[in-house]
């Protein structure tokens, strides 16, 4: 390969790679500014993961498909949502439990729909491609190349990165949820609703995890298989604190880890004689010290992970 | 006064009632799928309770997760929630592999005993790193243990292919997905070769050790100074530093013997039972479960002995199921609901609550 194709192909994988990740951290990022740990990410993304599927199959439209993730993302969300705030439960057991849940559920399901344990058929229309109304895009030189190799999702983690950073930092109701994640008590008194703003996080987190679990089925190998999210959900969250809880820091965070595995897969092209493994180890062992604090310590929002009752003292 | 009686049942109660309705559920999705519950349940336990035999595999199965449900259920005594049991574990199992190599000339009367203290070192450094950042910088564990899952995951998978390859270490072998076998001296005896009666089934003496462990953990916790200061920076962190009890020394050797808990987890399984590590794409799991085990046993040494032997009877029994035609996964969701329902304690004191708060109006009205 040309040295400008490879650093193409690497730049392309690495967005494509970074897509899931980026999608799962804006939902992080909105559950834990508001206060509630979410380690269920990884759980939500199974479950967009086979929805996407099994709608598509159902309506042959993908893009129905994408909306069956985010409404099942949202409905598991639910479940934490309602054992974190109103029964004010501990988090984390919740998120391992919904971990849990997805991955027996989905193939449960995938048994009783298909017959067969594993995989789901193919899907016969999936989103792996540059959308028809973007081709344009490839027409421009040189960056051509690189639009060729996206995916709709492409477009949309990174449309959502920008969305996501208005909503919390430039509305009120960003400044709500800011509110509620660092000061509940604070937020109660002048009128905010903790738990309204706490659902509407947890759910919204849900709706973009579903999301990303849909780009990595429909949107990359075209058909649901057990164990294909294989951590992600952990990679986002991890990219989520190494960004500091930030939608911006989050995406840079992702493109990192997302370069990381491109050159972990493609090291063979490239001529890196590096352990892979290695490569895969870089995103935990980065979010490890960002936490310990050597390069500006990543601090999370003081009422992340505790429950909050109302009208108490 | 509150009798001994009702004081257990209290404690109980949650689990109890989780287990209950993660039958429930269960068998909502069996007639889901088109199949009886009764017949379902019925070879579940038949298939993990009906013989001697089948039996010995649900022993086989229980032996890790009590490890791992010892490990998070000490973590939780001092307030510490450890998700890392599974790269505790891996790298017990990892460093049992380097030791057995290393000493495979030694008897095993020696070289066992060896292996399983290496493994408790090892899970329990990979446990004390995650104490030491919260003690040393205030990072909280979770997040830490879960990432050094995932680098433990990767290191292991690294020197399977590498160091501790057939490949490598064996002149004349090729590479395997897997990594040289402990010593033929350093495998546990199985208890078909004490019962007869338990025939083709893997079942180890590491059951007995797992069983020690707990009671260890139980006199530890319990009976010793020790247990007594891990279980007051659980309680109250602020008023056990008050009393001169360290938060930070009891969270770092909270963490070490949680980690030592798993690691062992790790060399039990591979002296017991696979003999060698595998590369693998995903976790094991057993950290997972022993979450689950830690919670439905109320985290007392003694609960985890007997929610360990609950989930092993699920893990085994799930085959069974498979065989009458019902899908396996049943088992899984099983797990997820309790789980669940643990989460959601308050799920079960509101309905109980109720139930008083209605005792109490009638007898006012009386």
């Amino acid at each position: 390969m040309a040295e400008g194709a490879i650093v193409i192909a690497v730049i392309a994988s690495a967005l494509r790679l970074a897509t899931p990740l980026i999608l799962a951290a804006l939902g992080g990022v909105f559950s834990e500014r508001s206060g509630v740990v979410n380690i269920g990410l990884e759980g939500i993304m199974i479950i967009g993961a086979f929805f996407a599927v099994l709608f598509t199959h159902i309506t042959g439209n993908p893009w129905l498909g994408v909306v069956a993730a985010m409404v099942f993302g949202i409905l598991t969300a639910a479940i934490l949502a309602f054992l974190a705030i109103n029964l004010r439960g501990n988090q984390v057991i919740a998120g391992v439990a919904i971990n849990l849940l997805a991955v027996s559920l989905s193939a449960f399901l995938l048994e009783l729909i298909w017959q067969r344990s594993g995989a789901t058929p193919s899907v016969p229309v999936a989103l792996t491609t540059n959308p028809k109304a973007l081709e344009f895009l490839e027409k421009i030189p040189v960056l051509g190349d690189l639009f060729s190799k996206f995916t709709p999702f492409v477009y949309i983690a990174f449309i959502l990165v920008g969305v996501t950073y208005y909503v919390l930092f430039k509305t009120p109701l960003g400044l709500r949820i800011r509110a509620v994640g660092e000061h509940p008590r604070a937020a109660e008194t002048v009128g905010i609703s903790v738990y309204k703003t706490r659902w509407l996080c947890v759910l919204l987190s849900g709706l973009l995890a579903g999301l990303a679990g849909a780009s990595l089925s429909i949107g990359t190998i075209s058909l649901f298989r057990e164990g294909m999210i294989a951590g992600q959900g952990f990679i986002a969250l991890a990219a989520m604190i190494f960004g500091k809880w930030h939608p911006v820091g989050a995406m840079l965070a992702c493109l990192f880890f997302g370069l990381t595995s491109a050159i972990q897969i493609l090291a063979q092209t490239i001529g890196i004689a590096w352990a892979p493994e290695f490569l895969l180890m870089i995103p935990y062992v980065a979010t490890i010290i960002a936490l310990v604090g050597v390069v500006g310590k990543a601090v999370a929002p003081a009422s992340d992970g505790l429950p909050y009752e109302k009208g108490e003292k | 006064m509150k009798t001994r009686f009702e004081k257990i049942w209290d404690s109980f109660r949650l689990p109890i009632f989780a287990v209950i309705l993660g039958f429930v559920v269960g068998a909502i999705c069996i007639v889901i799928a088109g199949s009886n519950p009764l017949v379902a349940y019925a070879a579940l336990f038949q298939g993990s309770l009906g013989s001697i035999t089948s039996f010995g595999e649900t022993l086989y199965k229980m032996t890790p997760i009590v490890f791992t449900g010892l490990s998070v259920a000490l973590a939780f005594r001092c307030g510490l929630f450890n998700i890392g049991a599974e790269g505790q574990y891996i790298a017990g199992s990892i460093v049992a592999i380097v030791t057995g190599w290393v000493f495979k000339d030694m008897p095993g009367i020696i070289l066992i005993p060896m292996i399983l203290i290496m493994g408790i070192i090892a899970g329990g450094i990979w446990g004390g790193i995650a104490g030491y950042l919260k003690a040393r910088f205030g990072v909280h564990e979770v997040i830490t243990t879960i990432m050094l899952n995932y680098i433990a995951l990767h290191t292991s998978n690294y020197l399977v292919r590498t160091v501790l390859n057939p490949e490598t270490l064996i002149p004349g072998s090729i590479r395997e997905a897997f990594t040289v076998s402990v010593p033929e001296q350093a495998k546990l005896i199985k208890l078909n070769a004490i019962l007869p009666q338990f025939t083709y089934s893997s079942a180890h003496i590491g059951i007995f050790i797992a069983i020690a462990a707990a009671i260890f953990i139980y006199f530890l916790l319990f009976k010793t100074t020790v247990g007594y200061e891990i279980r007051s920076v659980g309680l109250s962190p602020d008023a056990a530093e008050y009393g001169g009890i360290s938060k930070q020394k009891n969270t770092i050797l909270a963490m070490f013997l949680a980690g030592g808990l798993s690691g062992l987890a790790g060399a039990v399984q591979v002296t017991g039972l696979i003999y060698s590590v595998n590369q693998v794409s995903m976790l094991p799991g057993y950290g997972f479960t022993g979450i689950s085990v830690a919670l439905v046993g109320v985290n007392h040494p003694l609960g985890v002995l007997a929610s360990g032997l609950l989930f092993g009877i699920l893990d085994n029994g799930a085959r069974q199921m498979q065989l009458a035609g019902i899908p396996k996964e049943i088992t899984g969701i099983i797990q997820a609901v309790i789980l669940i329902f643990i989460a959601g304690e308050l799920i079960v004191k509101f309905i109980s609550d109720r139930n008083k708060k209605k005792a109490i109006k009638s007898k006012e009205v009386e």
